[in-house]
């Protein structure tokens, strides 16, 4: 704050006309509201620029048929609120329980309006510091020594006023629709304007350039009423059920799909936009021909001149001239705004569309300048859920984590625990935590093992790219080993052209766990931190390098991992195998019995028994342990009858080899080692 | 599949042994020559030796000497014979002068001095052997630096020969070495060209390669024509050794097509030497030039892969459909050759690449039967040995009697917690055995305590309500917290027992320490009759006795108070007459007053130190008994003093007798170094279990024992025959201290380790991706050359990795355990044949 202070002073000392803020984030959607709402929390000098006159303006525009396509599930059964944030996939975090997306909308797919009166909300609720009416159009560096990161961002606005800042967040999302051109592509209209009334369509026959989810929606809205529809892409549907990527054509807007293989007249075609070209004929219908063909030729000269390909063969698919064409065709972000300096660069191959940034969101030109929300994309693109609400709303918190442990000396918030709490706090946050879910293989919880493992250090939702760096970016030392937890899909399961349905695709034993195909949690363990190397060279199937050892907790049809022997039991002697020590229960007897028996006891009765805090456990629950072989009942014993007793040390030995033949007819229900 | 290796092998190094241009026999080491003289005199023309130049004084240690005795057999093979050179002390010739000796290396042809390597060039065997090489086979071997010289080199070759192009991160390395060895074979037939310049490598692999990892390209000049045309390129796609260079150059140097006019049956080429298919195009006379045309097609498509011939069926009598056009023979023996009737290259190529698969399914099934027989052993892994877990697993189909406690949610939680003067919570999660285990016991606790006014007993599930949980900081499970209206919660710290929990939830009624305000109330506390709410509860009471002069000690105490609220009955009083009540228990305040039993005895204890923590402690010291029964709830509290114990295990209670002697002797002397004790093996009958553990036939009973719990862990017994009396135990601890006793049995100094091995998913997962073997950052030039698919040059790598990867998808479906579990609840579990069908 010192600082910030100082800063502010010294811009009116220089007469500048500069409104100074340590955090300006350009853009009120989604995610700039979220990171308003942790950069408020955390009592930051922050403001966000809205070019709109409220917030989540996108969403006032797009989609254009209005209904959202992310879930809104009312009920799971359940009331952990954390895990119903798995199947909310439209709420923004926060404290105040009346911003649940669910109060405010009963559709599973919500209508967009309902968005934009949710982000009113939650900015006005939570009173967030936005400036509506301010289209930020430049951003540049002014170089000073004292900054946080060598130099201060100024912003301006459309009436040319000025801002400075510290650290930019831009969370100005994907907006700038992409256009291809081809001879005749003035004859094209943009998914933005197009009409939504499906009147307009009746009769007509209609060609839709794109692929995506808003390509489909369109042609979902006039499917009813045109003669057909043909759609056009270069690459072949991605249908998110068989990808598992929340981004490609999701099933509620395929309907073509359908009419399109019951060869009920639609239909999908394969083809280079760039190849294309489009003539309007005297009546107005508008033919597909090749660019090819038009090559030294004036297309204004008229139709009958163009060679159109079905003159050549004439059985060319797209030969039926047709009434409109439509382009959706997606979004971009909008480059224009950053002066060079910044060095705000497109991404590579199918990512250009999001300017370049590292796993840290923060970008690769400008120290201090973070890209939060859809923009951020590149970081898991096709793969997590970083570009959309349900993924973001973690990624940006994780972003504001970075930034108070960098500037404001707040280490990542986390948790010690006695080591005998190992097994539970990895399985309650398996079962529950959002973040891990929707950002899978993205974000990770990570254990920090504490000297002599007698206590760990639990850090939630942390970017897995940065790992190598854990102890620069968090404030956290890891000395001692780490676990990193994350969740993943089975490496070859999910894809464009994969059989997603075929029989035996889930696994049932622990023991194939590492099989798994749908999300499960992996939990890797690494005797030091991995270095920046590894992580540069590990195996682009793999999201992390090689680990010290790995478990993984089998896949659940109920996404309930709690099942005692299928779940936790081997995750236990994971556990207990990386640690070298035995992270099981006993009860204040046996805790006991070791004291007087063994200089060593175990951790559960180190860190329950001996600080007076033993389980007794109820009359039932010892005869059932006795029952199970797992505990000695002595009072009915007298020394008379009794079998030739162990020397000292024995009773570990004697435990061990009683629950080596429990009768258990149950276990052999459900394994088939017995045949 | 073994056997072809062993041969292609053994092939090599024949072909290596024939390429030493000077066999020896007899086992290389180092040569010995007394003097620079005598060596030159004896080096004869066309011989290379390897010579340094050590003074006669040896300083000794040097590694570079070790690293250079140990290349000499390696060197031998390529003729190359390592000479010690003893310099004569007065010697300061060129080659024994001062600067020179052991920092150079020299190496000769004849007498002719080719090259001095300095010594820390030299500095493994490998960087030895490939130097020397490199030195040797300076024309066979280019170096180049930029890619206009590969260019020119490539140029000079078309028409004539094939080049070898590597790239190799640094010389020196194991891989330059292989490089270099295998030039020394191949050198004469193809152009061998090495560089260093990571440029280079980007400029000729796609993507984005690792330079960190050696590469080698395979370039067909050789039937390149074209000028204008780069010639075709072939990358080696495993890391780069000796015999994986030798492989690739062996199979870039088979003929393309190979024409077949005999039973293929009988074919045996290159391919299936190397265990690789061999792909037969069927031909007729008609077609030939177009099934050629094929073939050649197909072959480049296969190159590194799979061998292509050319069959003729017009010259070989085939008993097979004639609408057949492929066939396809596997390296297995025994095999019989497919015949199959395609359409398109593309299905040869991906039947040569699912050929790959399956052989790498039939691999991993060998592997999983290994597996299998190991898990038989440690079958016992997934089966439970978590008592507590076990306990209350079994224990889950019972209803538990829950009627008398509250649920609590987010939304009641607060509004209950102002109802009752004293709300008791418990947080638990319905899924964790330790939570359900004192689930229970506190389901007795309301039973016990039911109709008790003022308690009010809750729960909190905190798998159902996490944000409650986390809100209240509730981190570890399960936790018992009692809030009372308007003050700070207390959680609760001591055993998770049924009568633990049920006195603390008593005590808590009662604020903690209880102001007194009359003297008969005082009184009153000490006998336990005051307050009424506490008479029914036998427990040893506290009380304070201040003066208005002494209200430091009083804060301090109240301080106290509010920490072992719950576990001590503490009462204190600062009335005017409080001197009254110092004078009748013949203390000055402040002071203690503690009464046991009932009041029968008060003791008095001067209040000297006034800090929390040290009255905290003090407290509970002076609470402890003199001479205590030892139970499984109150050991901690003895165990915490760090003390052995002199303990005497009794059959029931002990007598009159043996109490009173025991007793003498702990009182006796107030500042012991041991705790003196007894076990009830009635009450505590895991006393027998400590007995049997120390002793292989049972003692006969009461025994005292001397336990050394803390230091060394030994156990002595009393002798049976004395009469337990002070002085007969004091004479034995005086020997015990002497170490004149023997003990009977010494605690197990054993570490508390994991009880079975965990599923080793590392291991399993390695066959699968054998990237994920090579560890980033051992020898960096380990790594394949990252990814340049969609390039002839990269074809490899690309098909590699992926039959390996798609195996395990195969796999799944052939490998037990694939039941319904996963997808729905199994019914019968009996279908599991999956690996037989597979096999089938």
């Amino acid at each position: 704050l010192g600082l910030a202070l100082y800063a502010g002073s010294l811009c009116v000392v220089s007469g500048a006309a500069f409104l100074y803020h340590d955090y300006c984030v350009i853009g009120a959607g989604p995610a700039g509201l979220q990171a308003a709402y942790f950069l408020q929390q955390a009592g930051r000098d922050y403001i966000v620029f809205e070019r709109s006159h409220a917030p989540g303006s996108f969403f006032a525009l797009y989609p254009r048929h209005r209904k959202l396509i992310s879930i809104n599930k009312q009920y799971t059964g359940k009331s952990n609120s954390e895990f119903n944030l798995r199947h909310d996939w439209n709420s923004l975090l926060s404290h105040d329980r009346r911003l649940i997306f669910r109060r405010y909308s009963r559709d599973f797919f919500p209508n967009a309006d309902t968005m934009v009166r949710y982000l009113e909300d939650f900015a006005s609720l939570l009173k967030l510091q936005v400036q509506y009416n301010t289209a930020i159009i430049h951003v540049t560096l002014e170089k000073h020594e004292q900054a946080w990161n060598g130099h201060y961002f100024i912003l301006t606005d459309q009436d040319r006023k000025n801002y400075k800042c510290s650290s930019l967040l831009v969370a100005a999302g994907t907006w700038v629709p992409n256009v291809v051109n081809f001879p005749g592509s003035e004859y094209v209209e943009g998914y933005e304007t197009v009409s939504i009334n499906p009147e307009d369509f009746t009769g007509q026959t209609v060609l839709i350039l794109g692929r995506g989810n808003s390509a489909f929606e369109t042609a979902e809205n006039i499917l009813g009423v045109t003669n057909f529809i043909h759609m056009v892409s270069r690459s072949r549907v991605r249908l998110s059920w068989a990808t598992h990527y929340v981004g490609d054509l999701r099933a509620i807007n395929n309907g073509l799909l359908d009419t399109y293989q019951l060869k009920s007249l639609d239909g999908l075609l394969e083809g280079d936009l760039e190849d294309l070209a489009i003539v309007k004929d005297q009546k107005g219908k508008l033919h597909i021909t090749l660019r090819f063909y038009l090559e030294n030729r004036n297309i204004s000269a008229g139709i009958d001149s163009i060679t159109l390909p079905q003159d050549e063969l004439d059985n060319f698919a797209t030969r039926a001239p047709y009434d409109r064409v439509i382009r959706c065709l997606g979004w971009k972000f909008d480059f224009s705004i950053y002066n060079r300096s910044l060095r705000m660069m497109p991404g590579k191959g199918n990512i250009k569309k999001y300017p370049q940034i590292k796993p840290s969101y923060e970008s690769r030109g400008t120290r201090g300048l973070f890209v939060l929300g859809t923009a951020s994309h590149s970081v898991d693109f096709r793969k997590s859920a970083g570009g959309f609400i349900h993924g973001f709303r973690y990624t940006t918190r994780a972003v504001h984590r970075l930034l108070e442990n960098r500037h404001h000396g707040v280490p990542w918030p986390s948790t010690v625990y006695p080591i005998t709490q190992l097994t539970n706090s990895i399985i309650k946050r398996v079962n529950e935590a959002s973040g891990l879910y929707q950002m899978f293989s993205v974000l990770a919880d990570i254990i920090l093992l504490r000297e002599n493992t007698t206590a760990f250090e639990y850090l939630e939702e942390y970017p897995i790219g940065v790992l190598p760096e854990l102890e620069m970016q968090t404030g956290r030392k890891a000395r001692n080993g780490l676990f990193v937890i994350i969740m993943e899909y089975g490496r070859n399961f999910s894809g464009a052209d994969k059989d997603v349905f075929y029989y035996n695709r889930a696994v049932g034993e622990a023991q194939h766990a590492w099989q798994s195909n749908f999300l499960h949690p992996v939990i890797y363990y690494y005797k030091r931190l991995p270095t920046e190397r590894e992580m540069r060279l590990h195996h682009p199937d793999w999201p992390l390098p090689r680990p010290d050892a790995i478990h993984h907790i089998v896949e659940d049809f109920l996404t309930d991992w709690t099942a005692p022997n299928a779940h936790v039991l081997p995750l236990r002697r994971f556990l207990e195998n990386c640690l070298s020590t035995d992270l099981r229960n006993f009860f204040a007897e046996s805790c006991f019995l070791f004291a007087f028996t063994h200089q060593k006891l175990p951790p559960s009765c180190q860190q329950g028994y001996v600080r007076m805090q033993g389980l007794v456990g109820s009359q039932e629950l010892r005869h059932h342990a006795v029952k199970a072989g797992l505990l000695q009942d002595y009072s009915h014993t007298d020394f008379s009858d009794d079998r030739a007793p162990d020397s000292h040390g024995g009773s570990q030995e004697q435990m061990m080899r009683d629950h080596g033949i429990p009768v258990r007819p149950l276990q052999h229900l459900v394994t088939t080692k017995d045949e | 599949m073994s056997a072809q290796k062993d041969r292609w092998v053994s092939s090599l190094v024949f072909l290596l042994f024939c390429a030493c241009s000077i066999p020896r026999s007899g086992s290389a080491s180092v040569q010995q020559e007394p003097s620079p003289q005598h060596y030159f005199s004896g080096l004869e023309a066309g011989k290379t030796s390897l010579a340094f130049f050590t003074p006669s004084v040896s300083p000794g240690g040097q590694p570079f000497l070790e690293q250079i005795e140990s290349s000499a057999e390696a060197l031998q093979d390529y003729g190359v014979s390592v000479v010690k050179v003893n310099c004569p002390r007065e010697d300061v010739s060129r080659y024994c002068g001062k600067e020179n000796a052991l920092r150079k290396a020299f190496l000769f042809r004849g007498n002719r001095l080719i090259r001095e390597f300095p010594t820390d060039a030299l500095f493994d065997v490998n960087s030895i052997v490939a130097n020397v090489l490199f030195a040797l086979l300076f024309n066979e071997v280019k170096y180049i630096e930029t890619l206009a010289d590969l260019e020119n080199i490539e140029n000079v070759l078309k028409g004539k020969s094939n080049m070898v192009f590597a790239y190799v991160p640094a010389t020196g390395t194991a891989e330059h070495r292989a490089v270099m060895e295998a030039a020394f074979v191949y050198g004469t037939i193809h152009q061998f060209v090495l560089t260093t310049e990571a440029a280079l490598l980007k400029a000729t692999s796609h993507d984005d390669p690792d330079v960190s990892s050696a590469w080698l390209l395979f370039c067909h000049c050789q039937r390149a024509t074209d000028p204008a045309q780069p010639c075709r390129r072939t990358a080696l796609a495993q890391p780069l050794t000796l015999l994986s260079i030798h492989r690739h150059l062996k199979l870039m140097g088979a003929p393309l097509v190979t024409e077949v006019a005999e039973d293929p049956e009988k074919i045996s080429t290159v391919h299936l030497q190397l265990g690789l298919p061999l792909v037969f195009i069927l031909s007729q006379k008609e077609t030939y030039e177009a099934d050629r045309r094929t073939a050649e097609f197909v072959a480049w498509q296969l190159l590194g892969k799979a061998g292509v011939a050319l069959l003729s069926r017009d010259l070989v009598d085939l008993n097979v459909l004639h609408r057949s056009n492929v066939a396809l023979k596997t390296p297995d023996e025994g095999m019989p050759i497919q015949y199959l009737v395609l359409e398109d290259t593309d299905e040869v190529i991906t039947l040569v690449e699912d050929k790959n698969k399956v052989k790498q399914i039939q691999e991993d099934e060998q592997e999983e039967e290994e597996e299998d027989e190991d898990e038989k052993e440690n079958n016992n892994q997934d089966i439970q040995d978590d008592q507590v877990v076990e306990a209350v697993s079994r224990d889950k189909k019972r209803e538990l009697p829950l009627e008398q406690i509250l649920v609590l949610t987010e939304e009641n939680f607060h509004s209950s917690l102002s109802k009752a003067a004293q709300t008791v919570v418990l947080f638990y999660a319905s899924w964790e055995a330790v939570s359900l285990a004192v689930l229970r016991s506190y389901s007795e606790v309301a039973a016990h305590l039911q109709g008790t006014p003022g308690v009010l007993l809750s729960r909190v599930n905190c798998w159902d309500w996490t944000g409650l949980c986390s809100q209240e900081n509730v981190t570890q499970f399960p936790t018992m917290r009692i809030y009372k209206e308007g003050r700070q919660s207390v959680t609760y710290g001591g055993m998770w027992g049924t009568e633990e929990l049920s006195s603390f939830i008593l005590l808590s009624q009662v604020s903690c320490p209880l102001k007194l305000a009359t003297l008969d109330e005082a009184e009153g506390f000490l006998r336990g009759e005051f307050p009424p709410e506490l008479s029914s509860h036998l427990h040893t009471s506290l009380l304070g006795v201040f003066s208005a002069a002494t209200s430091k000690a009083r804060e301090a105490f109240e301080e106290a108070g509010n920490i072992l609220s719950g576990h001590v009955r503490m009462g204190m009083y600062f009335e005017d007459d409080a001197l009254a009540l110092s004078r009748k228990y013949s203390v000055s305040p402040p002071a203690l007053l503690l009464a046991r039993n009932g009041g029968r005895s008060v003791e008095s204890i001067a209040l000297s130190k006034h800090s929390v923590q040290d009255m905290v402690q003090m407290i509970r010291y002076e609470l402890l008994d003199i001479f205590p029964e030892i139970t499984v709830p109150n050991l901690p509290q003895y165990l915490q003093l760090g003390k052995p114990f002199l303990i005497l295990f009794s059959a029931g209670d002990i007598s009159q007798m043996e109490s009173e002697e025991m007793l003498k002797l702990a009182e006796g002397r107030p500042q012991q170094a041991f705790v003196a004790c007894w076990l009830n093996l009635k009450k505590t009958p895991v006393g027998h279990g400590i007995l049997r553990t120390y002793f292989s036939t049972p003692p006969s009973l009461p025994v005292l024992l001397w336990v050394n719990l803390h230091a060394g862990g030994q156990v002595f017994k009393f002798p049976s025959e004395q009469p337990i009396t002070e002085m007969n135990i004091l004479s034995w601890l005086e020997k015990l201290q002497a170490g004149l006793e023997i003990p009977s049995s010494t605690l197990s100094e054993e570490d508390w380790k994991p009880p079975l091995p965990a599923y080793d998913f590392l291991q399993m997962m390695e066959p699968s991706v054998p990237e994920l073997s090579l560890r980033p950052g051992d020898t960096p030039a380990q790594h394949p050359p990252r990814d340049p698919r969609g390039d002839t040059a990269g074809g490899d790598t690309a098909t590699r990795e992926e039959p390996a990867q798609e195996s395990t998808a195969e796999e799944e479906v052939g490998s037990p355990g694939r039941g319904l579990r996963g997808t729905a609840p199994r019914l019968a579990a009996r279908d599991k044949q999956g690996k037989r069908h597979s096999e089938l």
